[in-house]
């Protein structure tokens, strides 16, 4: 048996044949390509769960200062707001966990890459703060993890997971894609929905640029990572609801290669255009290299 | 099409802030480490080009590649705290920013020395995901991604080294997965980089120094 995939279509059909989970495809898989057992992979994907529990603590617990003091220690305010929060506490949690991550990770602290450093907070804040109200496991949230993981092999394969590459939409919208359907199966919704959620979450990030100040990962990166999470949140409810995507998700991702095609060099990680370049982040980078 | 592991998708676990300017910078670092092995370092000399020059201050790569050196390694948190650490350990070292054109945007060169005189310069690119590539050796262009457990060889350019070194490799049951051979010019210094599945016992890198005239170093890294 052959449980390599390279689309949502692949992924779907696998699962339903099989009568399985998209992470119980991604586990099958990995375990076929590589030369380690199952075993071993779900130890190994736990220890990036436990890096990514650790990471949300220090970020909403310890002082973050970031090397160039340009952010920090938001988390902490909008998790003191939580209780007030607009969107409810339970999403001012889950996006204050994000926002964590985010600063831990502009603070040279450890984080576990998903899909990439700049887009670290999403997925261990949607996965880890829903756990509570839904029980899951530390075993659930594994699995979590490899379906996450699945459906980012998928934007990797046919788009592109590199700011550079493709802007922000392919980092931190992948990212939110991967939230999206992980947290849909979780919740039990079919491997469709969970597909639905991550067509859905890619669309609403579709197009965005990545144009850090000063060229750091630090502002916007830092607050969208607290978008994208709620973003995978809203997404995956929409699709266990019963809300379907009219665009599918291959499409989805394939039009989001082609938008980071379309992109200019300049609105892709080389600070050269949007935020980047309006006059406060000109002179915050300017101070930034003076002091150095 | 590529086929990932899902591990290059959820991982690695790393030292933020920034997969190639950070994580890369340390794992280029690191191979300085290896080349002195287990001296100690007397001296670090850092030269950061490109984007690394430009957004490394902020990204910490000038204490990622420090961290590297003093072989601390992409997950440890000590990373931040390098410069202190090179202090305490009596490391001698100097970061220098260079706007000379280079081949990759992200590219750190690194000369260290240990104390017994040892020295090795390289120049290693950062290419992206915290891969890296090192280039350059003692001034010899090489090519290897310190991705396998590698041998590098420093000898004198004369025919049989390769055999020799190969045939030794393979009573060891070693299993080669790249190797490649660079040198400076004929008959001179030349630098040979074996790439293997696992890593090669110090006993037999110590037989192969010992039974091949020629050899002048070798180094795991």
């Amino acid at each position: 048996m052959n449980y390599g995939f390279s689309t949502g279509e692949e992924l779907i059909r696998l699962c339903e044949n099989e009568k399985i989970t998209i992470a119980e495809v991604m586990l099958r898989h990995e375990t076929e390509t590589c030369e380690r057992s199952r075993d071993e992979l779900v130890n190994e994907m736990f220890e990036n769960l436990m890096t990514m529990q650790e990471s949300i603590r220090i970020g909403l617990e310890e002082d973050q200062e970031t090397m160039t003091g340009l952010a920090g220690n938001n988390a902490e305010k909008l998790l003191a707001y939580a209780e007030k929060s607009n969107m409810g506490p339970d999403m001012a949690r889950i996006c204050s966990a994000a926002l964590a991550v985010a600063e831990v990770n502009a603070s040279m602290g450890k984080i576990v890459a998903a899909p990439t450093a700049g887009s670290s907070g999403v997925i261990p804040a949607v996965l880890v703060m829903c756990s509570e109200k839904h029980s899951f496991t530390d075993r659930d949230l594994v699995n979590g993890l490899f379906a996450a993981g699945a459906i980012g092999i998928i934007i990797a394969k046919n788009a592109s997971i590199s700011g550079a590459e493709g802007g922000c939409q392919a980092e931190i919208g992948t990212a939110s894609a991967m939230a999206a359907g992980a947290l849909t199966e979780l919740c039990g919704g079919t491997p469709a929905q969970a597909l639905t959620a991550s067509a859905m979450a890619l669309k609403n990030i579709l197009g965005l640029v990545c144009d850090p100040v000063a060229g750091l990962v630090e502002c916007p990166c830092i607050k969208r990572n607290a978008m994208g999470a709620a973003n995978a949140v809203l997404c995956a409810d929409m699709a266990l609801s019963g809300v379907t995507s009219i665009i599918p998700f291959d499409e989805v991702v394939n039009a989001m290669r082609s938008v980071g095609r379309m992109m200019n060099v300049d609105l892709r990680e080389t600070a050269k255009g949007g935020l980047a370049v309006t006059p406060t982040a000109l002179e915050i980078a300017k101070r930034i290299n003076d002091e150095n | 099409m590529k086929d990932f592991s899902v591990f290059d998708i959820i991982g690695p676990r790393m030292v933020g802030p920034s997969s190639s300017h950070t994580a890369g910078a340390v794992r280029i670092g690191l191979i300085a480490h290896r080349l002195i092995g287990d001296e100690h370092i007397k001296s670090a000399d850092i030269t950061l080009y490109g984007s690394f020059a430009e957004t490394g201050i902020g990204h910490g790569t000038d204490r990622a590649v420090l961290a590297g050196i003093l072989g601390i390694g992409t997950e440890d948190p000590r990373i931040r705290y390098s410069v202190l650490l090179a202090q305490s350990e009596g490391v001698e070292f100097a970061v220098h920013k260079s706007d000379r054109e280079m081949n990759h945007p992200n590219t750190a060169r690194i000369v260290v020395e240990s104390v017994s005189g040892r020295k090795f310069e390289i120049v290693g690119t950062s290419v992206g995901g915290g891969n890296i590539e090192i280039v350059e050796i003692n001034g010899m262009e090489v090519s290897f991604t310190g991705d396998y457990p590698a041998i590098v060889l420093f000898y004198r350019d004369v025919p049989g080294v390769i055999s020799k070194v190969t045939s030794i490799l393979a009573e060891t049951g070693a299993n080669v997965a790249f190797m490649k051979v660079f040198r400076s010019a004929k008959r001179m210094d030349a630098c040979m980089v074996i790439e293997t599945d696992a890593p090669i016992p110090a006993n037999e890198i110590e037989r192969i120094k010992q039974s091949v005239d020629g050899i002048k170093e070798i180094c795991a890294v």
